[in-house]
C-alpha cells in the first residue's frame, strides 16, 4: 500500500476545504485534498447534464463569499467573475407584481405602489438590518472566543466579541439599544419582526423569503429572523445585501480556488472517498480511503459536516462520550429542494412587464406569510410543501456562459421538501411527482414555461445527502440558530475549529459562522492550523 | 441634423435620441461641449456589462481628426514621438506626443488608411497645435469630430454582438487594425480598439446613420447581455486597465497653469512610447534625450494595490517617516478582482527603485465624519487587469 506523507489532508473539496487548502498552500505547506465524487466542488458545482447547458447544481447564486477571501486566493485570475442580480419580484395571483431593485430609491418607488407607509418604512427596516449585518461582519472573521476558559487568547478574544456588540461607535460597536436589538432581532421569528415596520403583506411575503431559505424553520419559529441576516450580511463589491451570480455558475468558486491550490503546489484527489481517520495514541495521523489508500499527515482537515466527520469517519472509541452526544443532537433537517431546468427561450411571466429589471434576479410567488406557514406546515408532516416558497431566477439572463445566446438556464430552489418523506421515504417515482409539482405551480405564472423545458434536474434532501454528502440534505451543514451559533457551533466547547481529536480539525459549514458560500470556516479553520503549526499567515483575511 | 448653436452650452451627439431614451437616470455631463449620459442605470451594473457581455458608449465628442496629404505619413511622425514609420495600412496606434519641451499634450490613438490619409482621436482639443505643428508639411487637417459618430463596442461578447449585427468575420482581427464594411448600406468602420483594456471594438460611421445603427447593434445584441454604459462605468475599467486619462492622471502640458505640472512621457509611465533612435526628428526629442541622459525624471506613475476596501481618492502618498511622496490620481475597489487599486504620481525614487513601506491616508466618509485609514500600499503594474481574451485571435465568441 503506497504510504502518501503531506503536511495536511483535508476531507471534501467544497468550498471551504478548497479555501483552506490555498490558505495553507499559500502559507508553504504540502496540501492534499480528498474528495469522494470524480468531480470537485461539493455543494459549489457547475454542471452540464444536458448537453448546452450548464447548472449550478445546487447553490445556485453568491454573495456571502468574503472578498478578502477571493482577493486573498486572486479568484479572479483563475476564472471567477461575480455578476450582481438587477432585482428581485414576488408575482401575485391578480397579475400585479411587487420588485425590488439594485437602485434603493427605485425600490423604494415600487414597494409605494403597495403601500406608502411600508415605502417609507423600508427606509428605517433597512438602515437597522444593515446596523446587524455591521455588528456581525467582522465576527465572521473571528475564532469564536471559548467563555469557559481563562487562557489570554479567549479572554482578549471574548473582549474583541463583545466590543462588537457593546462599544461605542468610535471602537467599531453601536449603543445600548442597539445591543437590544441586536439581542431581539437574533430570537424573533421573521414574521413578529417586519410587523414591527410593514403593513402590506406583500412587502412582508417578499422580505419574509431571506428567512425561510435553506432552514428548517417556519416564518413564525423563532429564531428565523436571523436567517434573514445570515442571507443579508454577505456582499457584492461594498452594496451590503446584494446578491450576484458566480459567472459559469457556482462551479467556477471552486475550479478558481483549485486553480490557486495547484498554482502554490496543493493536489486535489478526486474519486477518493474517505472511510476512515487513522488514529494512533489519541491523535489522528492519516485517513484511508474506499479505493484502499492511505494517507498521512501531521494535521487532518474535515470538510465534512460535523454529524459526518464524527459519526461516520471517525471512530466512537476515539473520542469522548459527551462530545459524541453533542453532535448526535446537532440539529441537521433537510428542508429544501431544487430543480434545475434547460429552457428553449426565455419563458414569459406575465405579471412582470418585459424589459423591467426586477424580473432579472430572483423570482418568487408567494403573496403572503401565512401561505409560508402553510409550506412549513406541509414539512412537519413529512410532504413537500403543497404551495411552496419557490426562489427562483434565470441566471443566463445574465450570463453568456451558461447556454447558447437565446437558450436559457433556471434554477428553482423549492422551500420546504422533507428529508424523511412519509409514506415510505424517497424513491425515483415520487421524486419524478415532485418535479412536476413544482413545474406545474410555476407553469401558473408562465404560460409558456412547459413548452420550453428540454430537460430538469430534480434535486431532493435525500439526493443532496447522497451525491453532496450533506446530512439530510441541510443546505447550512446543521441549523443557523443561536444554540447552535458562533461559540456553540457546532458544539459547545469545540467552536475553534479543534475536535477532541489531536491534529484533527473542522472547516466545514458546521462550524463558524456557518452555512452559504461564504468560505469564511475555511479561512477561520486554516489560520487556527496555521497557528498551531508556527507558520506564518498572510492575507487581506487575517 | 443640424443644430444651432448660437445659444446653446452643449450640442448633442447623432445618438442622443437613443442615449436619452435608454437613461433612466437622467444624469448627463459635458464631454467636450457634447451632453453625455455619465451613468444609464446603475453604474455597476454597466460596468459588469463590459467585463461581462457588451457594453455600448457612445464616443462621438471625443476629439477626431482627419490627416490628409502627400506628407500625412512624415507628418504623423514627426507629431508623436513613437516611431511610426513602419505603420501598415488599416492599423492604428496607440500615441502620445508632447510640445518642444518634452512635456506630454496628450493621449490618443491613430488610425492608418494610407500613407495620406490618417486619422487622429484623443481627449482634448488639438487642432490649432495640428496646424501650427503642420508647418511647412503637405497637409490638410480637418476637425471631423461633428461628422464622425462614433461608438464603443466592449466586452467578451462584442464581437459576437457585431457579427450578428452584420461584421462578417469579425473575429479574425487583430488587436490594432481596423477594417471597412457595408453594413445595411451603410459604410462602417471598425477597429478592434478601446478604452476599457478587454475585448473590445470602436465603430466609426457618418452621423445620419447614427440613429439606425445604435438600434441594430441593441438587437444584435439583447442575447448578449448588451447594455449602454455611461463615463462613470468607463472610468472603473479604464482604472482596472491602467489607461491614463489626461488632466486626471497627469496634467496636459498647454493646459497647465503651472509649468511645473507638466510631466514628460518617462513621468507618466510612457517611455515606451518615446522611440529616441527613430531616424527622423519629432517634436520634443530633443529635451527627452537630455531628460533621458542626464537622468533628470523627477516622478513616475504607478500601479498600487492598497490594503482594505476603502478606495484611496485623492489620498496622499507618504513613505514610512511619514514624509510626503505622491499622491493618488485615481482609485477604484475593483469588483473584478476584488482590489482596492490605485493609480498614483509617486516622487522618484518611490515607486522605481522603492516599492516597499509606502502608505496611503485615505479619508473615508462615515455619514457626516472622517475615518482615517494608513493603508499599506504595495507598487505593482500599472495594467492591474489584462485579460487573455483582450488579444486573442480569433477573438471568442459565444453562439
Amino acid at each position: 500500500m503506497p504510504k502518501n506523507t503531506h503536511d495536511v489532508i483535508v476531507v471534501g473539496a467544497g468550498h471551504n476545504g478548497l479555501t483552506a487548502a490555498s490558505y495553507m498552500a499559500k502559507a508553504g505547506l504540502d496540501v492534499v485534498v480528498l474528495e469522494k465524487n470524480d468531480w470537485i466542488g461539493g455543494a459549489a458545482v457547475s454542471r452540464e447534464l444536458y448537453p448546452g447547458w450548464k447548472y449550478s447544481n445546487c447553490s445556485y447564486v453568491c454573495s456571502l463569499l468574503r472578498p478578502e477571501i477571493m482577493r486573498d486566493l486572486e479568484l479572479y485570475k483563475y476564472g471567477l467573475q461575480i455578476i450582481p442580480y438587477e432585482g428581485s419580484a414576488t408575482m401575485m395571483k391578480n397579475g400585479d407584481y411587487y420588485t425590488h431593485y439594485h437602485d434603493h430609491d427605485m425600490t423604494i418607488n415600487s414597494i409605494r405602489r403597495h403601500s406608502h407607509k411600508d415605502a417609507e418604512a423600508y427606509e428605517r427596516y433597512s438602515r437597522d438590518v444593515l446596523r446587524q449585518c455591521k455588528i456581525i461582519k467582522p465576527l465572521l472573521k473571528m475564532t469564536p472566543p471559548d467563555l469557559t476558559s481563562f487562557k489570554p487568547k479567549d479572554l482578549f478574544g471574548a473582549l474583541e466579541f463583545a466590543k462588537h456588540f457593546a462599544a461605542k461607535d468610535e471602537l467599531g460597536g453601536l449603543g445600548e439599544k442597539e445591543i437590544y436589538d441586536t439581542i431581539r432581532f437574533y430570537t424573533m421569528s421573521i414574521r413578529d419582526y417586519l410587523e414591527e415596520y410593514f403593513e402590506s403583506e406583500i412587502t412582508k411575503a417578499h422580505l419574509a423569503g431571506s428567512a425561510i431559505i435553506g432552514t428548517a424553520l417556519g416564518p413564525c419559529s423563532p429564531g428565523s429572523a436571523y436567517v434573514l441576516l445570515h442571507h443579508y450580511m454577505g456582499e457584492v463589491d461594498g452594496s451590503v445585501g446584494s446578491w450576484g451570480y458566480a459567472r459559469g455558475g457556482m462551479g467556477s468558486i471552486t475550479q478558481a480556488m483549485m486553480g490557486c491550490l495547484k498554482d502554490h503546489g496543493g493536489e486535489v484527489k478526486p474519486s477518493s472517498e474517505v472511510t476512515n481517520v487513522i488514529t494512533k495514541n489519541g491523535k489522528a495521523i492519516g485517513v484511508a480511503t474506499q479505493n484502499g489508500d492511505e494517507y498521512y499527515a501531521k494535521k487532518i482537515v474535515s470538510n465534512l459536516d460535523v454529524k459526518r466527520t464524527f459519526l461516520e469517519i471517525t471512530e466512537e472509541k476515539d473520542l469522548p462520550d459527551d462530545f459524541v452526544r453533542s453532535v448526535k443532537n446537532f440539529k441537521i433537517r433537510g428542508s429544501s429542494g431544487k430543480l434545475n431546468i434547460a429552457l428553449d427561450g426565455l419563458p414569459e411571466f406575465p405579471c412582470i412587464p418585459e424589459g423591467d429589471p426586477g424580473g432579472g434576479g430572483d423570482m418568487h410567488f408567494t403573496e403572503t406569510i401565512e401561505e409560508m406557514e402553510g409550506a412549513y406546515d406541509d414539512w412537519k408532516r413529512g410532504e413537500w410543501s403543497r404551495n411552496p416558497y419557490v426562489d427562483m431566477c434565470i441566471p443566463s439572463k445574465s450570463d453568456p456562459t451558461m447556454a447558447e445566446p437565446g437558450k436559457h438556464y433556471m434554477s428553482v430552489f423549492i422551500q420546504y421538501v422533507p428529508f424523511n418523506l412519509a409514506n415510505g421515504g424517497w424513491n425515483e417515482e415520487r421524486k419524478q411527482e415532485f418535479g412536476r409539482h413544482i413545474v406545474d405551480c410555476i407553469a401558473e405564472f408562465s404560460p409558456n414555461f412547459k413548452d420550453l423545458i428540454n430537460h430538469y434536474e430534480v434535486r431532493t434532501p435525500l439526493e443532496l445527502e447522497n451525491e453532496v454528502g450533506l446530512t439530510e440534505g441541510n443546505i447550512f451543514q446543521g441549523e443557523l440558530t443561536m444554540d447552535q451559533l458562533m461559540f456553540n457551533r457546532p458544539v459547545p466547547g469545540y467552536a475553534q475549529y479543534r475536535t477532541p481529536l489531536k491534529n484533527m480539525y473542522m472547516c466545514s459549514s458546521s462550524t463558524h459562522p456557518g452555512g452559504g458560500v461564504m468560505g469564511a470556516p475555511g479561512a477561520n479553520a486554516a489560520r487556527e492550523v496555521l497557528l498551531d503549526m508556527n507558520v506564518p499567515q498572510k492575507g487581506n483575511y487575517y | 441634423m443640424t443644430q444651432d448653436l448660437r445659444y446653446s452650452a452643449l450640442k448633442k451627439t447623432p445618438f442622443h435620441s437613443r442615449t436619452s431614451l435608454a437613461s433612466r437616470t437622467n444624469k448627463y455631463y459635458n464631454w467636450n461641449g457634447y451632453t453625455v449620459p455619465t451613468e444609464y442605470s446603475t453604474t455597476e451594473l454597466e460596468y459588469t456589462a463590459a467585463r461581462n457581455g457588451t457594453s455600448v458608449m457612445d464616443l462621438t465628442p471625443m476629439g477626431k481628426y482627419e490627416i490628409i496629404g502627400d506628407h500625412a505619413h512624415q507628418f504623423v511622425d514627426y507629431l508623436v514621438t513613437r516611431d511610426l514609420s513602419k505603420m501598415k495600412d488599416n492599423t492604428v496606434a496607440y500615441i502620445i506626443w508632447c510640445n518642444e519641451d518634452g512635456k506630454v499634450i496628450d493621449d490618443g490613438t491613430i488610425f492608418k488608411f494610407s500613407s495620406t490619409k490618417f486619422m487622429l482621436c484623443c481627449a482634448v482639443k488639438i487642432y490649432n497645435w495640428l496646424n501650427d505643428s503642420a508647418y511647412g508639411f503637405d497637409v490638410t487637417i480637418t476637425d471631423v469630430t461633428d461628422t464622425i459618430a462614433a461608438l464603443a463596442i466592449q466586452g467578451p461578447t462584442s464581437c459576437s454582438t457585431l457579427k450578428k449585427f452584420g461584421a462578417t468575420d469579425l473575429e479574425t482581427l487583430k488587436p490594432f487594425e481596423m477594417r471597412e464594411y457595408k453594413i445595411d448600406g451603410f459604410d462602417i468602420l471598425i477597429s478592434r480598439t478601446g478604452f476599457t483594456g478587454d475585448l473590445g471594438y470602436e465603430l466609426w460611421t457618418e452621423p445620419k446613420n447614427a440613429e439606425t445603427t445604435w438600434d441594430n447593434i441593441e438587437i444584435a445584441g439583447k442575447e448578449l447581455k448588451l447594455r449602454p454604459f455611461g463615463m462613470y462605468a468607463l472610468e472603473m475599467t479604464r482604472i482596472e486597465a491602467g489607461f491614463i486619462q489626461t488632466n486626471t492622471d497627469f496634467m496636459a502640458a498647454e493646459d497647465s497653469l503651472r509649468p511645473t505640472r507638466m510631466r514628460s512621457p518617462y513621468e507618466i509611465g510612457m517611455g515606451w512610447l518615446v522611440h529616441l533612435n527613430k531616424n527622423s526628428y519629432f517634436v520634443g526629442k530633443k529635451a527627452l534625450k537630455k531628460e533621458k541622459e542626464e537622468n533628470t525624471t523627477e516622478r513616475c506613475l504607478v500601479g498600487l494595490d492598497i490594503d482594505g476596501d476603502k478606495p484611496a481618492h485623492g489620498s496622499v502618498i507618504y513613505n514610512s517617516k511619514k514624509e510626503d511622496i505622491g499622491i493618488v490620481t485615481a482609485a477604484l475597489w475593483s469588483p473584478i478582482m476584488k482590489k482596492n487599486i490605485a493609480l498614483a504620481s509617486l516622487k522618484r525614487p518611490y515607486g522605481i527603485k522603492i516599492k516597499e513601506n509606502i502608505f496611503a491616508e485615505i479619508y473615508h466618509p462615515e455619514e457626516l465624519e472622517y475615518r482615517k485609514i494608513w493603508a499599506r500600499c504595495k507598487v505593482v503594474k500599472r495594467q492591474f487587469f489584462n485579460p487573455e481574451r483582450r488579444n486573442k485571435v480569433p477573438a471568442d465568441l459565444y453562439e
